[in-house]
C-alpha cells in the first residue's frame, strides 16, 4: 500500500500543516515525528515563499520568519531524510510554483523521490497548468495533488476525474485561516467528486476546533489544519513541540469517533 | 492545452478559487470586444471623457538641443487623471459594468492606476476599493488623497516589501475572498490570461494614434519608440502597433535604482530570471530559490520584480530592446524635460526620456524618436525635492 493509501486507511485521516524552517529546521523535524506519533495520518510540510498568495496572515508570518532563519529547500530535503530514517509517516510539500520552477522541476521532484516524499501540493498550479510539474511528479512516484475551490462548480469533475491520491478540497472563498463559520460549500463538492472518482477527500482552509473537525469529517476523508497549528508554533516559539501534539492528539481523536 | 502564452511566457498560474473568474473574464471579453454597443460607448469615453487622441508633441527644444534625431512625444499626461492608466481602466470598469459586476478592486504603485480606476469607478457608479503598499502610501500621499475623494477606499498594504508587489498579492487576496459581484481591474500587461491581452487590447490605441499622427505630420515611420517598463502597460501600448513593422525599434526602459550591479534596481529583464508568479510565466528578480527579491526605485510605478509576459517573449525574440536607466538619469531627465519644454514628466516617463536624451545625439537629423510620456509628474515634485536635499511639504 502507498503511504498515501496508508493516510486514509486509519478512519478519518488528520492532516496537520507546518511550515518547515519556523521557528527552526530541528523544531520542524521534531514536530513532524511528535505529531505522527500523535496520530496525524499524513502531514503537509510547507516549503516557504516570499510571497505566499493562498495564504492567511498567520501562515504568511510563518514564511517570512522561516525565511528570515535562512531555511532553504536543501535544508527542508535534509531534513525529511533524517525524518525518513525515524518513520514512515506519509508527508506531503505544499509551496508555490517559483520556488520549484527555481530549483528546477525535474532535480526538484528526484529530490522528492529521494528524500521520500509522497505528494506535492503547488496552490498556485491550477489544473490547467499542470504539466508544468506533472511529468517530473509521475516520473518519480510523487503524486501531485489536486484543488477543489466553492467556486470550481462545472470543473469539479473534469478535475475529480484526473485526481490522484487525495482530493484537497478549499472549504470556504478566500485564503488560509481560522473562520467561524465553514459553510456547506465542501459537502456539495465532495458529493460532486465521487460522483466520478472514488477518491478521498481532505477538506481544508479555516478548521481549527475539534467541534468543526467533528461536523466536517461526518462527510469528509480527512481533515487538513494549518493556521491553527501555527499559531501555537507562533506563541509558544522553540518550546511548541508539546503543545502542537496535544493538539494534534485532540484533533485526531475528534474525528476518529 | 494552456491559454494565453506568448511563446513559452504568460498563462494561468493562480489557485483555483480564481479559475472561474478569470475564465469568466476572457468570455465577457472575447464577447464584447466584437460587440457594437460596448466599443460605441469606449470610443465615446475615450474622446469625450479621457481627452484622446492624445497629442504627438514635436519637441523642437530637445530635438535642437540633442543635435541628433527628431524628437515627438506622445503626451498620455495630457488625458484625463494624467496617464496613460485610464486608457486601460475605462475599458476594464465598462467591461465590468457588462458583465453585472458592481464593484471594482485594484493595485496601484505610484497611485495613478488607483486614482484612474477610482475615477472610473466614480462615473459608472461602481463601489471602489484600492490595495496600495505603505511605502508607496508614504512617498504619494497626494493620490492617497485623491483616490478617497473620489469616493474610493484605501488599503494600506504593510505585508512584504510593502510596495507595488504586496499591493498585487492583497489585491489577488480579496479578490479570492469575494469574486461574485467583483472584478479586478488590474493594472498592466502582467498577471493570469486574459489580463495580458486585455489590458494591451486597450492600451493599443497609443500606438494606433501614433501611426496616424506621425504619417500626417513626418509622412513616414519613426525610427524608433522609447517606453519605460515597469509591468509594461504603456510600453506594450506604444509598441502593438509596431510590432511588425521591422524597421521601428522598440525600446523599453527598465529602472536600474541605484545601478544594475546593486541589489537595488528593479531592472527585471535587465537582471531577472525566467520565473513564475503573479499568474504569469516571465522574467522575474529572485534568488536563486525563487523567493521574489525586494526590489527598488525611486519611481514606484516601475518598482516592482516582474514584467509582462508579452516583453518577456519580444525580448526573446530579439524584437524589442530593453535596457536600464538609473534614478540619477531619470531625476536629471525629469528636470531637463521640465526646463526644456515645459514639461513636468512622471518620473517613470523620465526613465524613456533619459534614454531618448543618450540615443538623438547618436543618431542622423532625418531620424525620428518617439518617447512615451504615459503620464504627467506633479505627483512626483515632493519626492524628486526630497531627493535634491529640499524638503517640501505638500
Amino acid at each position: 500500500m502507498s503511504r498515501i493509501k496508508q493516510a486514509f486507511s486509519n478512519g478519518k485521516a488528520f492532516i496537520p500543516f507546518i511550515t518547515a524552517g519556523d521557528p527552526s529546521i530541528e523544531i520542524t523535524e521534531k514536530l513532524v515525528l511528535r505529531m505522527a506519533e500523535a496520530g496525524a495520518d499524513l502531514i503537509e510540510l510547507g516549503i516557504p515563499f516570499s510571497d505566499p498568495v493562498a495564504e492567511g496572515e498567520v501562515i504568511e508570518r510563518a514564511d517570512v520568519r522561516a525565511l528570515c532563519r535562512g531555511v532553504t529547500v536543501d535544508q527542508i530535503f535534509s531534513m525529511v531524510k533524517r525524518v525518513r530514517k525515524q518513520s514512515d509517516v506519509p508527508i506531503a510539500f505544499m509551496t508555490y510554483i517559483n520556488p520549484v520552477f527555481a530549483y528546477g522541476a525535474e532535480r526538484f521532484l528526484k529530490n522528492c523521490r529521494d528524500a521520500g516524499i509522497d505528494a506535492l501540493i503547488v496552490p498556485d498550479l491550477p489544473f490547467e497548468e499542470r504539466e508544468e510539474l506533472l511529468p517530473h511528479c509521475v516520473e518519480n512516484g510523487v503524486v501531485l495533488i489536486s484543488m477543489i475551490a466553492p467556486t470550481s462548480n462545472e470543473r469539479v469533475h473534469m478535475i475529480a476525474r484526473q485526481a490522484e491520491g487525495f482530493i484537497y478540497c478549499v472549504s470556504s472563498m478566500g485564503v488560509t485561516g481560522v473562520r467561524e463559520n465553514i459553510g456547506k460549500d465542501a459537502e456539495h463538492m465532495i458529493k460532486l467528486v465521487k460522483e466520478v472518482n472514488d477518491i478521498p477527500c481532505a477538506v481544508g482552509f479555516g478548521i481549527s476546533t475539534p467541534k468543526q473537525a467533528r461536523e466536517i469529517a461526518k462527510f469528509a476523508d480527512g481533515i487538513i489544519v494549518g493556521s491553527a497549528i501555527v499559531k501555537i508554533i507562533e506563541q509558544y516559539g522553540p518550546d511548541c513541540v508539546p503543545h502542537v501534539t496535544e493538539y494534534v492528539r485532540t484533533m485526531k481523536k475528534a474525528i476518529k469517533t | 492545452m494552456p491559454k494565453g502564452r506568448f511563446g513559452i511566457y504568460g498563462g494561468q498560474y493562480i489557485p483555483e478559487t480564481l479559475m472561474n473568474a478569470v475564465i469568466e473574464l476572457e468570455e465577457a471579453y472575447t464577447h464584447f470586444k466584437n460587440d457594437p454597443k460596448f466599443q460605441a460607448e469606449l470610443e465615446s469615453l475615450l474622446k469625450n471623457y479621457a481627452g484622446r487622441p492624445s497629442l504627438l508633441y514635436f519637441a523642437e527644444n530637445m530635438t535642437k538641443d540633442l543635435n541628433g534625431a527628431k524628437i515627438y512625444l506622445k503626451r498620455e499626461d495630457l488625458n484625463h487623471t494624467g496617464s496613460h492608466k485610464i486608457n486601460n481602466v475605462l475599458g476594464q470598469v465598462l467591461l465590468a459594468k457588462y458583465m453585472g459586476k458592481t464593484r471594482v478592486i485594484a493595485e496601484t504603485g505610484a497611485g495613478q492606476h488607483g486614482v484612474a480606476t477610482a475615477t472610473a469607478a466614480a462615473l459608472m457608479g461602481m463601489e471602489c476599493e484600492i490595495f496600495m503598499g505603505k511605502e508607496d502610501t508614504d512617498r504619494q500621499a497626494l493620490n492617497v488623497y485623491r483616490m478617497k475623494l473620489l469616493g474610493a477606499k484605501v488599503h494600506v498594504v504593510t505585508s512584504g516589501t510593502q510596495t507595488l508587489k504586496d499591493a498585487v498579492n492583497e489585491t489577488l487576496k480579496e479578490w479570492s475572498r469575494r469574486i461574485k459581484d467583483t472584478h479586478y481591474v488590474l493594472g498592466s500587461v502582467m498577471g493570469p490570461h486574459p489580463f495580458p491581452t486585455i489590458v494591451r487590447d486597450f492600451q493599443s490605441i497609443i500606438s494606433r494614434e501614433v501611426k496616424r499622427q506621425i504619417m500626417d505630420a513626418e509622412g513616414r515611420l519613426p525610427d524608433a519608440l522609447v517606453a519605460c517598463v515597469g509591468g509594461g502597460s504603456n510600453a506594450i501600448g506604444l509598441f502593438y502597433d509596431f510590432i511588425n513593422e521591422p524597421n521601428v525599434r522598440l525600446i523599453g526602459c527598465e529602472a536600474a535604482g541605484l545601478g544594475i550591479h546593486t541589489q537595488k534596481n528593479a531592472a527585471t529583464i535587465t537582471t531577472g530570471k525566467v520565473g513564475i508568479f503573479h499568474g504569469m510565466k516571465s522574467y522575474f528578480c529572485q534568488d536563486e530559490y525563487g523567493q521574489i527579491a525586494p526590489v527598488y526605485s525611486i519611481s514606484a510605478g516601475l518598482d516592482y520584480p516582474g514584467v509582462g509576459p508579452e516583453h518577456a517573449y519580444l525580448h526573446d525574440a530579439g524584437r524589442a530592446e530593453y535596457v536600464a536607466v538609473t534614478d540619477e538619469e531619470a531625476v536629471e531627465a525629469f528636470e531637463y524635460l521640465s526646463r526644456v519644454e515645459g514639461i513636468i514628466p512622471a518620473i517613470e516617463s523620465a526613465h524613456a526620456v533619459a534614454y531618448a536624451k543618450k540615443m538623438a545625439p547618436q543618431m542622423l537629423k532625418d531620424q525620428i524618436i518617439v518617447v512615451g510620456l504615459s503620464g504627467r509628474g506633479d505627483k512626483d515634485v515632493a519626492a524628486i525635492a526630497r531627493y535634491k536635499g529640499v524638503e517640501i511639504y505638500e
